[in-house]
């Protein structure tokens, strides 16, 4: 049900040409991902897809909507290339799930690997009853701090390339 | 959008408890679902709807460009921090458990520090890239 939401949805951002439905449909699509990572039970991946996905990205699209213009281009002519491709793409994909074990099978590679370990000492190593937060703050803290050091990149990326040039026009407007 | 009464005082009214929530879901991350990251996330978002509704220039009244430029460093540094910390108490780098006398403890507070850390870079990048893009907006 959710599946066909969000297959309908992504229909309707490829076939739109009104930027501003395009950008509310993708807050919608984000909403529906946060929706299914919810049903199968992964609360904290649904929370921040919930906020990136449909909050913090949805504005920051509108705000490029706004220094850009609001309606799509139509392409000059139909070319069957690109759906070539998505097609083989979608194809291999859908292949290589045909290997995976089924979900929520207790015999998975995934939960022989690390995972009981996890399960059964993290609440006497660490004391905390959020599995998830000691795994990714403690066992695997240095995944997080490059998780970190890669969203402060990005932010000084956005000072440098947009903050600069911002200022720069500010001051010649003084100048003129 | 400063005419938009309703937005107004709609904005005026969500705002306080979308940043207690954001601090609810920081300090409530070892308990429950969310964490760090969202935490700063939604804290971030309370000061962009804030930009949104009140004008980008009213919000960096409250959220001054060079503080929250400082804070995201603060925050990466608060993390690598605790690690340095460990280190010098003769852990490993993120090794919690030294830092305080009992093993668990020093994982609770480790965790605290770190997931303080990142929800403070996450809330400054957010509204620094906001200010960014909304900065040229208006030149």
């Amino acid at each position: 049900m959710l599946l066909s939401f969000l297959a309908t949805t992504a229909i309707a951002v490829v076939v739109l040409r009104d930027l501003f439905a395009v950008v509310m449909l993708f807050g919608i699509y984000s909403l529906l991902t946060a929706s299914i990572f919810l049903v199968l039970d992964a609360v904290d991946v649904a929370f921040t897809e919930a906020a990136v996905g449909a909050g913090i990205s949805t504005v920051l699209m509108l705000a490029t909507l706004a220094l850009t213009a609001r309606t799509e281009k139509k392409p000059r002519q139909w070319s069957p290339l690109p759906l070539v491709v998505v097609m083989i793409t979608g194809a291999t994909l859908i292949y290589g799930t045909l290997d995976m074990p089924r979900y929520g099978d207790p015999s998975a590679a995934i939960h022989q690997h690390v995972a009981p370990r996890y399960i059964n000492e993290s609440p006497h190593e660490t004391g905390i009853p959020n599995m998830v937060t000691s795994v990714l703050a403690s066992y695997r803290g240095y995944d997080t701090l490059g998780e970190v050091a890669v969203i402060f990149t990005a932010g000084v990326g956005v000072m440098v390339l947009l903050g600069a040039r911002a200022r720069s026009r500010k001051k010649k407007g003084e100048k003129s | 959008m400063k005419r938009h009464l309703v937005l107004r005082v709609v904005a005026k009214l969500l705002i306080p408890p979308i940043l207690l929530f954001a601090l609810y879901v920081q300090f409530h991350g070892d308990y429950g679902p969310g964490g760090g990251f969202q935490a700063g996330v939604i804290f971030g978002a309370g000061f962009i709807l804030y930009a949104l509704v009140f004008g980008v220039d009213t919000a960096t009244t409250v959220a001054r460009p060079p503080i929250v430029r400082v804070c995201v460093a603060l925050g990466l540094l608060l993390f690598s921090g605790v690690g340095v910390v460990s280190l010098l108490l003769g852990g490993r780098y993120l090794d919690y458990s030294v830092l305080a006398d009992d093993p668990v403890r020093g994982q609770h507070l480790g965790i605290l520090l770190i997931e303080l850390g990142v929800g403070i870079t996450v809330a400054a990048v957010m509204v620094t890239i906001f200010f960014a893009f909304a900065g040229r907006e208006r030149s």
